[in-house]
């Protein structure tokens, strides 16, 4: 099987942690990439510098309140680039303000979701992505390999 | 007498408003019958407080969204499931109308489609569809497809919420 790649852009390292044992504890084949903030995520993404050989995500984790570079500028950016545009990216952040779910979706977030304060909630959370994103979705087709 | 009586069921049924929590409001784009009864049956059976309302065309599903004719009273809905192949307007058509639209495009779109073909996954994305899924042909895997929506989108997802006035 081959393993899914997926980009995480987050500051905190608590989450960071967090998120990687729950990946590491799902059933899915993955390789976490963390990026902490906003430039390094677009530089990422456009494989610049240091970023020239890592692969392409299927899925990217996106934290709204980052260094740098603001989570919503890069979902905005990603999401009118091409070759980006099409990978599904799934905010997940502390916010549950109204106007933070209706601006990201306004700016194509696949989907928005509430970190939960509880770190079993969060873990829980985190597995419910994986299972629900490499399993029940169809991802799109990497434009890179083909 | 008369009078405590009825207001005992005044009472019951303020409590039973009060109690009942906001319904999610989902639109279901689909034309084949049989999908649609399946779909219908699992979401009754979820525990979630779920107002679904169906079209079977592409044309029917923007009347409703723009509160057309009869759809005038409709509600804004919280989630779209859709389906690619519709009879009039497309389903690829309706994604792009609501993606491309000020007000409409901040509803979650769940592409639901037999199609596993490579134009239409990658169509579909650059359109910004929410999520693609494809539609097991095994009912019982079916179910439980329906299931994941439903728990993913309602559970663990946020959905944006709209006032029905403000469009």
């Amino acid at each position: 099987m081959i393993p899914v790649e997926i980009l995480l852009v987050e500051d905190n390292p608590g989450d960071v942690r967090l998120t990687v044992e729950a990946f590491i504890e799902s059933k899915i084949l993955n390789n976490l990439h963390v990026v902490e903030d906003g430039i390094e995520a677009l530089a990422y993404l456009r494989k610049e510098g240091k970023y020239k050989k890592e692969p392409h995500p299927d899925l990217i984790l996106l934290d709204l309140n980052l260094p740098k570079k603001d989570g919503r500028e890069v979902l905005e950016q990603i999401k009118k680039e091409g070759p980006l545009k099409k990978i599904p990216i799934v905010i997940l952040t502390t916010s549950s303000a109204e106007e933070d779910i209706i601006k990201s979706y306004e700016l194509y977030a696949n989907c928005y979701i509430t970190k939960p304060v509880d770190i079993d909630q969060f873990m829980k959370v985190v597995k419910a992505i994986g299972n629900f994103w490499f399993s029940i979705v169809k991802l799109p087709p990497d434009g890179h390999k083909t | 007498m008369e009078d405590k009586k009825n207001k005992g069921k005044d009472y019951r049924r303020i409590m039973s408003v009060a109690k009942k929590k906001k319904s999610i409001e989902l639109l279901l784009v689909k034309d084949n019958p049989s999908n649609i009864r399946l779909m219908v049956e699992t979401i009754r059976e979820s525990n979630f407080n779920i107002n679904l309302n169906i079209v079977q065309n592409g044309e029917d599903a923007l009347a409703y969204l723009y509160k057309k004719d009869k759809y005038a009273q409709s509600n804004f809905p919280n989630l779209i499931l859709l389906d690619l192949n519709l009879p009039r307007n497309d389903g690829r058509e309706v994604l792009a109308e609501i993606k491309n639209h000020t007000l409409l495009r901040r509803i979650p779109v769940v592409v639901l489609t037999t199609s596993n073909s490579y134009n239409d996954i990658l169509t579909a994305y650059n359109l910004q569809a929410n999520c693609y899924i494809i539609k097991p042909i095994d009912d019982l895997k079916f179910i439980e497809v329906i299931s994941s929506i439903c728990d993913f989108w309602f559970k663990i997802a946020q959905l944006p919420s709209i006032q029905n006035n403000h469009y």
